[in-house]
């Protein structure tokens, strides 16, 4: 096996609630991303698997372990890391062009260079049209986009997504899932996502790790075997495509029961 | 079920829900008329001592001799003058030190006791004080000013600060930025509405402070010429004096409530 692209080494997160022991939050995770793959973080709510994306993006403290890019021990956050956010983090003054231009203040590039960046990035994402908008002007699924458009114009070597399309209705969803999948195919770049829809985690992802109740543990590891390019219509309807996702609900859910039963819900 | 609902109660008195703008505004003009025309009516019919209450004709009569005799445009100069400066002062030192209160905590663990302290302080008991220590000219109205509206300004600007969200933040800092170019480039950008509001309403209260600062020692001034009025039993002077000062307040206010929506049009929904 090459050297990982992002390696995650027996990370643990304890958060310091004033006084005890302090909340367990994520236990002993180890997991590796290889350069150019897809890989997603399937978990119940609350097990941990944002936290685990913040700590590989240096805007949460590891408390113990190691997160390496190529090798190196991150240091905080880095251009070398891209992030999308479940909530929208598009600057509201900033136009849609202005959001994407924004990430390339740290780039050196000349103002041509950057406009070109921008613009494709815009065409990357279906919103030329939509440069001089104002956030306040788009719908959900637009400013994902735009915010998608943001993390990866200056070309960050891995892309970390917190639940990205979490906040969107069903249908918006789907679009935005295919979009990715569309971006991906182009530029290949390394993605960890993070997500609590099993659906969505087959259709995106190269391999998957699935995680336990709370405190987050990986309990599995699926490898989604399944032909790329891939499309909601053709993908979701193949045989493989059932067999993986009732293994990944199996798994899940006896998870999901167990939380259940330990907060007395039947 | 919806053909019931409507049948049983009123289309204006429906929870939350919009009615004709004419029926907005009309509600609130008329309000006013009713309040003027109860006024007219307690004078007129002599139901209230003209000491106690003069008409409205009265307090007219005497807008007009004031603007002609010129005292009205002195009286509203100089108050704006105090106003304005007394405001600013606060302001200059409000912007920079609820900033800091709102970005790091130990700015917010060093200033907010004293504040907490000293905005409970009424500021007409700092009169005699001012008085003593600046003497009787403008600083020391200035200084009343100051004191009814610092306090109060910098903890709202500290509140505008804290409102901008957390992954704005974070967002930032994965494009490299140090904290100081997200300080000035994303928190005060993000914030800036907030405080504009935030300075519509605090020279709001400086508007409200202003018979406070020219309580004593004052020989000019629309509070300077209420206070002279109650000696004189000028009653008529004193509603007056209060009308120009609501007025000029709610000018002042709507042009900031008007500058908003130019320079922040992104922050105003549009959906």
């Amino acid at each position: 096996m090459s050297l990982p692209k992002l390696h995650i080494q027996n990370v643990s997160k304890r958060f310091d609630l004033g006084g005890g022991e302090g909340l367990l939050a994520v236990q002993d995770v180890s997991l590796t991303v290889q350069p150019n793959e897809f890989v997603s973080l399937l978990g119940p709510s609350g097990c941990g698997k944002s936290t685990i994306l913040m700590m590989a993006a240096g805007l949460e403290e590891i408390s113990e372990g190691h997160i390496r890019v190529d090798g190196q021990d991150i240091e905080g956050p880095g251009l070398d890391r891209g992030v999308v956010f479940q909530s929208y983090t598009l600057f509201p003054w900033l136009t849609v062009a202005g959001n994407v231009r924004f990430a390339l203040k740290k780039s050196h590039l000349s103002a041509a260079e950057q406009d070109d960046l921008v613009r494709r990035h815009l065409e990357l994402v279906g919103l030329a049209d939509f440069a001089a908008a104002y956030p306040n002007q788009l719908s959900g699924g637009m400013r994902q986009r735009v915010a998608i458009a943001r993390a990866l114009v200056y070309r960050p070597q891995i892309l970390l997504m917190d639940e990205p399309f979490g906040a969107l209705d069903a249908q918006t969803r789907m679009l935005m899932q295919e979009l990715l999948l569309e971006v991906w195919q182009k530029d290949r770049t390394t993605v960890l996502f993070v997500t609590h829809d099993v659906d969505e985690a087959i259709l995106l992802s190269d391999r998957i790790y699935v995680m336990t109740a709370r405190p987050g543990r990986i309990k599995a590891e699926i490898t989604v075997d399944l032909p790329r390019p891939r499309h909601w219509l053709e993908t979701e309807g193949s045989l493989r495509f059932a067999e993986l996702r009732r293994e990944a609900l199996r798994l899940l859910h006896e998870e999901v029961r167990q939380e259940g039963r330990s907060k007395n819900i039947r | 079920m919806r053909h019931v609902m409507k049948k049983h109660s009123s289309p204006l008195l429906e929870l939350r829900r919009p009615i004709p703008p004419a029926w907005y505004w009309g509600a609130g003009l008329g309000f006013i008329a009713l309040f003027v025309l109860v006024w007219v009516l307690l004078t007129s019919l002599g139901l209230v001592s003209r000491i106690f209450l003069p008409p409205p004709l009265a307090v007219w009569n005497e807008l007009l001799r004031q603007a002609q005799s010129g005292i009205l445009w002195q009286d509203a100069g100089v108050s704006l003058y105090r106003i304005f400066v007394g405001w600013l002062i606060s302001t200059l030192l409000a912007v920079p030190i609820g900033i800091l209160m709102g970005n790091f905590q130990f700015f917010e663990g060093l200033f907010e006791p004293f504040i907490d302290l000293v905005r409970y302080m009424p500021a007409v008991a700092f009169v005699p004080l001012t008085i003593l220590w600046l003497g009787v000219g403008d600083t020391q109205k200035f200084a009343i000013l100051f004191i009814g509206t610092f306090f109060q300004e910098a903890l709202l600007i500290m509140d505008n600060v804290k409102t901008v969200p957390r992954e704005l933040i974070q967002v930032s800092s994965t494009f490299g930025l140090s904290k100081w170019e997200i300080l000035r480039d994303v928190i005060l950008r993000a914030a800036m509405p907030g405080i504009w509001d935030t300075f519509r309403i605090t020279l709001g209260w400086a508007w409200t402070y202003l018979v406070v600062a020219e309580l004593v020692a004052a020989s000019v001034g629309l509070g300077y010429r209420i206070m002279r009025a109650q000696r004189f039993l000028e009653t008529e002077t004193i509603i007056l004096g209060i009308l120009i000062i609501g007025a000029m307040g709610l000018i002042t206010d709507y042009l900031f409530k008007l500058t908003y929506k130019k320079l922040f049009r992104w922050a105003v929904q549009s959906r």
